[in-house]
């Protein structure tokens, strides 16, 4: 199928198995360039697998994945260069400030050495941390963490976000922190993928919802054509889970 | 064409296969960070982080101290038997020491998640072999020179001679490089710091042989034709544990 520059994130047939155990079972998903989908599904259901598929940091099984019109797993390198990754681990050293992260990462996302400090200002700044930078990671906030990471995954300036429940561990607070920063850094034109078990806040956020279930797409719509009240009730009708939220 | 761009107030789009180089030698050409800039990044990065911690340097010393401080102690022996023994003292200690170093580089990593951000990096895994390698061989050479040292007024023998130190820095290569990849391996594994002693000791045999008979030929003052096969050998197996590093990093890493 050739590959359209709006179709961002291709998947064809995906599968992956651990073992005799199968986590994705022929996968089907395009995301065009600019969307904002949220993945749900229960735990097991393999949105972490497919993340880590999609970041490269896992090969497929079976099946095919294009990324900007770059094949996984042959064209890694390639792929990871559009990617910024924030998971529920910050991914960052704890015993390096803040500034130090960012320009150690700076350096091996091959950004520019006359830039590369104030690119590190520029990110700092923006998600509320310059006055922090020079802390070692460690006196951080977990809610303080999750920004430096999101600080972290759009330094390079990637044109996708791999979000992989971004919201764990945080306070009410910082949640309200991290949405409004995840719905700036949506509208800049990034393709951004989050999983979340947080179904209102999953919803708020994207401009489509697809639900995992089994290892395949169970549900897959527009926002716009969802009921945010029936989300609740609709996830569970699609996973057969117990949900309150 | 830059793969990785330079950073705008928008996100610039991502190449497509339409405007990605045509041939292997041309992407090839095309690397997204220069191999030993990412190199040097996560070495540097390493060592700062271990400059402030100090959680690896404080333990690996302590060790070396300890059982330098043991065989002295347990070994009464005459200027001549010291002569041989000392090369055999400073490996033991050399590979154990630098054991706590290798089990705890890349398990540190995979502990807070960093491994991840630097699998997720646009840069060849090589080069993050070689990155964790030289950070491991720094600990490591930190630790042989405090070795020389203790030994040398311990044991009263000079060991600060030219030859010796480059057949200390030749062992501790193969035996980085080595310690590195395989620790790469069972990093993922649940009793990663048993497994690693086990898997590692046979696989640098070789090079602890030949560190120690040509420690011992340099030590006892034999000529030339008695060390250096002994030292051949040594680079031998460093290049084919780099190599070896480089070629398989790629794959024993990811999960």
């Amino acid at each position: 199928m050739p590959v359209t520059a709006d179709r961002m994130i291709e998947i064809r047939k995906l599968t992956k198995t651990f073992g005799l155990n199968p986590v994705l079972r022929g996968l089907d998903l395009d995301v065009p360039r600019g969307q904002f989908l949220t993945l749900l599904g229960p735990n097991g259901s393999g949105k972490t697998t497919l993340l880590r598929i999609l970041g490269a940091l896992a090969r497929p099984t079976s099946g095919t994945v294009r990324i900007g019109g770059w094949e996984l797993p042959s064209e890694a390198e390639f792929v990871r260069a559009q990617l910024g990754v924030v998971s529920h681990q910050p991914l960052l050293y704890d015993t390096l400030t803040a500034e130090e992260n960012l320009l150690f990462f700076a350096r091996l996302y091959h950004l520019p050495p006359e830039t590369r400090r104030a690119r590190v200002v520029e990110v700092l700044e923006r998600v509320g941390l310059a006055r922090r930078a020079r802390d070692v990671v460690q006196t951080y906030s977990r809610g303080m963490q999750q920004r430096l990471a999101i600080a972290r995954a759009i330094l390079h300036n990637p044109a996708i976000l791999l979000l992989d429940e971004p919201y764990t561990g945080l306070d009410q607070d910082a949640a309200a922190v991290l949405d409004d920063l995840l719905r700036q850094v949506a509208t800049e034109g990034r393709t951004v993928i989050m999983t979340t078990h947080d179904l209102r806040r999953g919803y708020a956020l994207a401009d489509r919802i697809a639900i995992l279930s089994r290892g395949k797409i169970a549900f897959d719509a527009p926002c716009r054509e969802i009921d945010p009240d029936a989300l609740p009730t609709l996830y569970a009708d699609v996973t057969g889970a117990v949900t309150t939220r | 064409m830059t793969v990785s761009p330079e950073p705008t107030t928008s996100p610039a789009p991502a190449e497509t296969a339409a405007t990605r180089p045509a041939t292997a030698s041309a992407r090839a050409r095309q690397r997204l960070t220069p191999f030993w800039r990412a190199v040097g990044a996560i070495a540097w990065k390493d060592l700062r982080a271990e400059i402030r911690s100090r959680e690896l340097i404080n333990s690996m010393v302590l060790f070396t101290f300890m059982t330098v401080m043991v065989f002295s102690l347990a070994l009464e022996l005459d200027r001549e038997a010291r002569q041989t023994t000392v090369a055999g003292v400073l490996w033991v200690t050399v590979v154990f020491a630098g054991m706590i170093g290798l089990s705890r580089s890349l398990a540190a990593e995979k502990d807070r998640g960093s491994l991840d951000a630097l699998l997720l990096a646009p840069i060849d895994r090589g080069a993050l072999f070689f990155g964790k390698m030289i950070g491991n061989l720094l600990f490591v050479l930190v630790i042989a020179l405090v070795l020389l040292v203790l030994l040398t007024v311990l044991f009263n023998v000079t060991l600060l001679k030219p030859l010796l130190v480059l057949v200390v820095l030749l062992g501790s290569i193969g035996f980085t490089a080595a310690g590195t990849l395989l620790s790469s391996m069972t990093v993922h594994a649940r009793a990663r710091e048993a497994l690693l002693p086990i898997i590692l000791m046979p696989v640098v045999l070789p090079v602890l042989i030949s560190a120690v008979r040509a420690s011992t030929t340099i030590l006892e003052g034999l000529p030339r034709d008695d060390w250096l096969p002994w030292l051949q050998l040594l680079a031998v197996a460093d290049v084919i544990f780099l190599a070896a590093g480089y070629g398989l990093f790629d794959y024993v890493v990811e999960e």
